[in-house]
């Protein structure tokens, strides 16, 4: 109970302009100076990886939060952009730049047409299906010797150069990251705001009322798998130069199903919950590192606590402030 | 006569049964026309079929003039037919003002690029957007409440708060699945009053499925009797009461029919 007026309480927090500028800044501030103050590299790496995991999150609940479809196979994606952008990089000489777009644009291409023969699957049928497009993508990096070199992988991607600047050292990367973070947050909450992400949203939750708005459903579920496969790919990209070598069991099922419990545990259809749930199992098993053989013991009593007393995540939806569309045009109207 | 839309000969089967068995239905722009019948009458069915929700086995549908017989059920609501639900559908994690919002054409049209990138253009659209659908909560007598969420309100301002959302997506007709059901007398004053304005003030021809005779014979200018997915009478509330096939429809005939008896 208490929890719960807890989180109410933070429901009704709102910030006014300034405040929010000065919290922009805040954090700001102290991504600038992270790298300074952790000297420790292997801690920047975690922080890269939760980096990482919040885009990923953010991607992959756009597709199950946002437009409804239970997807178990993003890691397709992921590896997708990773892989077209490495190839693009040693093989065609390519900028990380033009690299990370091409790939991007054709992972939206093949979600889109994955999409397509599933639109008619809800539930359980489609979350089988998109697993087998996970597994087949994998096979299929295994065993392509040719393109991908197989399960060796392929090693020695060069470091990208943006606007002048290789990007090579720990705190490059996580600067670079950090800028990734703060975009794709920009640009979901603009999402969420906009009358496009109302609209996918009724799609999610009842496409007999979306279609008698006169919303085209089939038009959202694409849209869905387009832009949080294109964002997956995005980032794969990124990972793909930031460990400098890429491998199929880098995109193995665990990752899809890793991805899935952020976005569950964090809440559907919440940013605030998948930035939550990304930084959480993802520095969580590092912290855990030490009393590894406990690990599953926490895991296992964290699933059922949440079970129990949160069963919508640690942010849900309903957690978050009232009238979506643009906040500010409704308050106006409101004096 | 101007009609807003006619169905001809419409019939649909599911597996062996014909749920709505072809039905003529004329509607005149401006008049208020009711459904009634037993239940499992086939009324909803046939309000599925004018949204587009199933697609008729035979017959056509013509909405002002225009055959929409195979025109998706999304494009209809885009050529001006909205409805509400007998069991009501809001969107759950919506608020009450977000309810109509997504109803609106320029709210749930807007492109993906505007919704990124748009500024100034896009933030007084939406205010416009916004003014809009408050003044659609106030004709339905819940801008008070646009705050709160959906299914926080009572049952009867959640189906006046579907008509609301019906009347945001501009709607010529608007079909109306049994409204007054749940309210009580205080409720079903308003909400012919809401129907009132909305037929007289807003020049949406309304087509209404109700099971309250009180009030069905109180608004409407018309009235069609469904039994067993058959038109069986049509005409003036007064004609309706006398009929005798209505009273059997309803009560019964009070003696065995030949074939029952085999």
């Amino acid at each position: 109970m208490k929890m719960k007026a807890f989180f109410s309480k933070l429901k009704d927090i709102r910030l006014n302009r300034w405040q929010r500028i000065l919290l922009i800044i805040v954090l700001a501030g102290i991504v600038i100076s992270a790298p300074y103050i952790i000297e420790d590299n292997y801690v920047l790496h975690i922080l890269i990886l939760c980096g990482i995991y919040v885009c990923l999150t953010l991607s992959l609940n756009l597709i199950i939060g946002w437009s409804g479809q239970f997807s178990l196979g993003h890691v397709c994606f992921y590896g997708m952009g990773a892989y077209i952008t490495t190839l693009l990089i040693t093989q065609q000489n390519m900028g990380f730049f033009q690299a990370t777009l091409l790939s991007t644009l054709l992972t939206s291409i093949f979600a889109m047409l994955l999409c397509l023969p599933t639109l008619k699957l809800r539930g359980d049928y489609l979350a089988v299906i998109t697993l087998g497009f996970g597994e087949v993508f994998r096979l299929f990096l295994t065993n392509a010797v040719d393109l991908t070199k197989g399960p060796a992988g392929i090693p020695n991607i060069p470091d990208p150069v943006l606007f002048g600047f290789e990007i090579s050292s720990k705190q490059a990367y996580f600067y670079f990251i950090a800028i990734v973070v703060a975009v794709f947050l920009f640009f979901m909450k603009r999402f969420n705001n906009s009358g496009f992400g109302m609209a996918m949203m009724v799609v999610n939750e009842d496409d007999i009322a979306a279609t008698a708005l006169g919303i085209n459903v089939v038009k959202y579920k694409l849209w869905g798998f387009v832009i949080g496969g294109g964002m997956a790919a995005m980032i794969g990209s990124f990972y793909a130069v930031y460990m400098g070598m890429i491998s199929p069991t880098s995109f193995a099922y665990a990752e899809s199903i890793k991805m899935v419990s952020m976005v569950v545990l964090g809440g559907m259809g919440s940013i605030p919950g998948s930035v939550l749930g990304a930084v959480l199992l993802t520095a969580l098993p590092e912290v855990l590192r030490s009393f590894s053989e406990y690990r599953m013991v926490v895991y296992g009593a964290l699933m059922v606590i949440m079970m129990i007393f949160r069963p919508e995540g640690i942010w849900a939806r309903s957690n978050r402030m009232l009238n979506e569309y643009k906040i500010r045009a409704f308050e106006s109207v409101k004096k | 006569m101007n009609k807003i839309i006619e169905t001809k000969e419409v019939t649909i089967r599911f597996g062996g049964l014909v749920a709505v068995d072809s039905v003529n239905l004329v509607q005149r722009r401006g008049e208020v026309l009711s459904l009634i019948g037993p239940n499992g009458a086939g009324k909803t069915t046939l309000f599925n079929l004018l949204t587009g929700v199933y697609h008729c086995t035979s017959g056509n549908i013509f909405f002002d003039y225009k055959n929409i017989t195979n025109v998706k059920a999304h494009e209809r609501t885009k050529l001006g037919i909205a409805r509400t639900f007998q069991n009501i559908r809001l969107v759950k994690s919506m608020t009450v003002l977000e309810n109509v919002l997504i109803a609106h054409p320029e709210c749930n049209r807007e492109g993906l690029l505007g919704a990124l990138f748009g500024m100034g253009r896009t933030a007084g659209k939406r205010r416009q957007v916004v003014e809009e659908c408050l003044e659609l909560l106030d004709i339905v007598g819940l801008k008070e409440m646009e705050a709160e969420m959906a299914t926080s309100l009572p049952y009867g301002k959640q189906r006046l708060l579907e008509i609301a959302r019906g009347l945001a997506t501009k709607p010529q007709l608007l079909l109306l699945d049994e409204p007054g059901a749940g309210m009580n007398g205080i409720e079903k004053e308003e909400l012919t009053n809401v129907i009132h304005y909305i037929t007289e003030k807003m020049k949406v021809t309304v087509l209404i499925i109700e099971h309250d005779m009180k009030f069905v014979m109180g608004i409407s200018d018309r009235i069609i009797v469904l039994d067993h997915g058959q038109k069986i009478a049509e005409g003036k509330p007064e004609e309706i009461q006398t009929n005798p096939r209505v009273i059997e429809a309803y009560l019964g005939s009070g003696e065995f029919k030949d074939e029952e008896e085999a």
